[in-house]
């Protein structure tokens, strides 16, 4: 086996270092602490690069970028602790569109999505379905050229500043639940729609979004009428594929080894000395060298032209799960301190370990629960029979 | 980048775990206990070439690097085989280092003798204690303060009975000679061994799961396979998640260890304590889900669980390794002083350069 990059991919690091350096300020940082995880400027600016386009594959028409220069891209992002999650949902929409829009989408739609002027955010989950996404309940019903959108979406993060939802309704609710789906691509502007913010313990804001008698023409539908399943397949395809580098613990393991190293224990010793801190700190460390080995396969695989499936649902479950678990390690390390909130200016680091604390929950349900990933695992890799 | 085996890993990887499956079945291995050494598959696996594979062809061997050794010693970890493979090939490389003209090289590498490594450095004036393969080695190779001396004295052919039924036992070192003044090969040696170990740890923790999966489907309680229960299959999914990193990971630090990257020291020790907890944990999974059959002797579980318990624990446990792993990456602890200078809480500490310099 051979675990290094190939030179373009790390004359590309190089130019994803400098770029970062130049545009993830201080303030741009700050920012995302409202509570909108999403950096406007930046986000352009990587349109403007090009690196949008460039994350999509040629065969869709995009530049086609070798899923380890991806991979380099996503691993900087999360060291660098780059708020990304709109510029990853957007350019999964941006596929699902390149694959199964209209041509209307393609050309009105994609280009601004690509070039960093138009968002796109998810609405998939709703009030009484979420790992169960195929029980979506938001009807759609044809009406001449227009259809008529009724229902109710949560967790459509980022729907207060994005452009665009795509949105999974139910257009026959006579049939299997998987048959009677389909999909549209939602101008979040439209008459009839109300979005409302979902605050969350991780001070991301996220929302409730509601469509009463939205008209809707045609041309914004994705996929076939009741095909939405398969459209769903191309959307979690490219989730793994695009986001498949799964590394958030670093910064958080850098920020709390910083603080340690000015820290006495009460007899005066160094603190970085004292063994169980140290044996928290390295099992935190082994374990992201376990989840960069693991995401470096799976982009390795795409790199390689194998789509890979169970792989980077190993790669999310394992890397999830020892983020929160590392967090909260890492909290206790700092004793009360670790409590500070950022609104304390001696919070330690800011209040940068308190506030993964709090974010990190999310991160085993989102995309794919904890739960979920375990069947798909169980089902794909091990043969097991399913069992939900 | 690539984390897939090449045709010509293939073609190793297939032809031993056919020499394995047919050499070693379950049966070698338990007829093997308590002493944990088959000389019959010793020697079939030196009439293969495999005792030498890694060391220069000049001595006798295949110029193989270690990630072809590594190759084997996954399939050897998953066969629980009854012959000290791992010892044999450091302990090798070792002596040749440090002595290329040392007149058993050549039957080491031929595999009429075998050679293992004191992986825990005796105290001066002391026997060796509890050495990997010591009951059966003939040449045992050890770090006295910076020296390493080599003992040729009989080995014992019997082994101090333990959990694993591994070939451990006592060396005295009195007619030791000394090869060389060179403590880092030796560290060396022993990184390639924590490497190696935990490559087969991954092969170990990827069979004994492979056998609870076949045994859950056909395992029948509540009048259905305790394999449909989501209990069972969680612990299963989390079991083959952690093996198929520890496998990711081994096979990195013995690449780091072939192309001498700086951290390949650092990834050699995390891969190993990794390797070993995953391997233990998959094991215990197994003995779970096999119920109160995998505690009968009967099963082979039990011969999984045991091993995986007691490979590590012949050069220290998991917490001896990460204290280790400490000194790597913060320094020696220092003693107690008055008052510590503080450090600017600024300081890049976390190796991410390193990392970088890796990738």
């Amino acid at each position: 086996m051979e675990f290094s990059f190939p030179p373009e991919a790390e004359r590309f690091r190089a130019e994803v270092q400098a770029f970062l350096a130049d545009q993830l300020t201080a303030e741009v940082l700050a920012a995302t602490r409202e509570g909108t995880i999403h950096a406007p400027a930046m986000h352009k600016a990587m349109g403007e690069l090009g690196w949008l386009r460039a994350a999509v594959p040629a065969e869709l028409g995009g530049g086609g970028r070798d899923p380890l220069e991806l991979a380099v891209l996503v691993e900087e992002l999360q060291l660098a602790g780059a708020p990304f999650d709109a510029m990853a949902v957007t350019i999964i929409v941006a596929i699902v569109l390149l694959v199964h829009g209209s041509e209307f989408c393609k050309h009105n739609i994609v280009p601004g999505m690509l070039e960093g002027d138009l968002l796109g955010c998810f609405g998939y989950s709703e009030p009484e379905s979420g790992s169960d996404v195929a029980a979506a309940r938001t009807r759609a019903v044809r009406d001449g050229d227009e259809w008529i959108i009724n229902g109710s979406k949560m967790w459509t993060t980022l729907a207060h500043i994005a452009d665009y939802v795509l949105l999974l309704t139910r257009t026959d609710p006579d049939v299997a639940k998987h048959r009677g789906l389909t999909f549209f691509v939602v101008p979040l502007d439209l008459p009839g729609i109300e979005i409302q913010a979902v605050h969350t313990m991780g001070t991301e804001r996220s929302n409730a979004t509601f469509y009463d008698d939205v008209r809707l023409p045609d041309r914004y539908r994705v996929g076939e009428i009741n095909g939405g399943w398969e459209v769903m397949k191309t959307a979690l395809k490219y989730e793994r594929g695009v986001t498949g580098g799964q590394l958030p613990s670093p910064p958080v393991i850098d920020a709390a080894i910083s603080w340690i190293r000015t820290q006495s224990m009460p007899d005066g010793s160094a603190m970085l000395d004292d063994p169980t801190v140290r044996e928290t700190l390295l099992r935190a460390m082994i374990d992201v060298e376990v989840c960069r080995s693991l995401a470096y396969h799976t982009a390795s695989l795409a790199s390689s032209g194998v789509m890979f499936g169970v792989e980077g649902s190993m790669t999310k479950l394992f890397s999830s799960e020892a983020y929160k678990r590392h967090c909260q390690e890492l909290q206790d390390l700092l004793g009360p301190d670790g409590l500070l909130t950022h609104h304390n200016a001696d919070a330690p680091l800011g209040g940068l370990v308190e506030e993964h604390v709090r974010h990190s929950p999310v991160t085993t349900i989102y995309g794919g629960t904890s739960e979920i990933s375990r069947n798909l695992i169980a089902e794909m890799h091990l043969g097991l029979p399913r069992n939900r | 980048m690539r984390t897939i085996f090449n045709a010509d890993d293939e073609a190793v990887h297939d032809a031993f775990a056919d020499f394995f499956a047919k050499e070693s079945p379950m049966e070698a291995v338990r007829a093997a206990e308590p002493l944990g050494f088959d000389r019959r598959i010793w020697e079939a696996l030196a009439a293969i070439g495999a005792t030498g594979m890694s060391l220069p062809s000049d001595v006798g061997g295949a110029d193989a690097a270690l990630a072809t050794v590594a190759v084997v010693a996954e399939v050897f970890g998953a066969a629980l085989a009854p012959v000290p493979m791992i010892e044999h090939t450091v302990a090798s490389r070792l002596l040749h280092q440090v002595a290329p003209t040392h007149p058993d090289i050549r039957a080491v590498v031929n595999g009429s003798q075998i050679a293992t490594l004191a992986l825990r450095p005796p105290m001066a004036g002391n026997d060796a204690t509890l050495v990997p393969a010591g009951a059966v080695a003939d040449i045992v190779l050890a770090l006295v303060g910076d020296q390493i001396v080599c003992t040729c004295n009989d080995a014992p052919g019997i082994s101090a009975r333990n959990t694993g039924d591994l070939p451990i036992a006592n060396r005295c070192l009195d007619d030791a000679v000394v090869l060389g003044a060179a403590g880092s090969l030796f560290e060396r040696a022993v990184d390639e061994w924590r490497a190696l170990t935990a490559v087969a740890y991954a092969g170990l923790a990827r069979r004994v799961l492979e056998i609870t999966v076949g045994y859950v489907q056909q395992r029948q309680q509540f009048g259905v396979a305790v394999g449909t229960f989501q209990a069972v299959q969680h612990g299963l999914a989390d079991a083959s998640t952690r093996a198929e990193g520890a496998r990711l990971l081994a096979h990195r630090a013995v690449w780091a260890l072939d192309t001498n990257r700086r951290d390949a020291s650092r990834l050699a020790a995390m891969a190993l304590v990794f390797a070993a907890e995953t391997g233990r944990f998959a094991a215990d999974r197994a003995l779970q889900y096999h119920g109160g059959y995998g505690y009968a002797e009967e099963y082979d579980v039990q011969l999984f669980h045991r091993r995986a318990t007691a490979w590590i624990l012949q050069l220290g446990g998991p917490s001896t390794e990460l204290r280790r792993l400490g000194t790597i990456e913060f320094g020696r602890q220092t003693a107690i002083k008055e008052t510590h200078p503080k450090e600017p809480a600024n300081r890049k500490t976390h190796n991410a350069d390193a990392n970088r310099g890796s990738i």
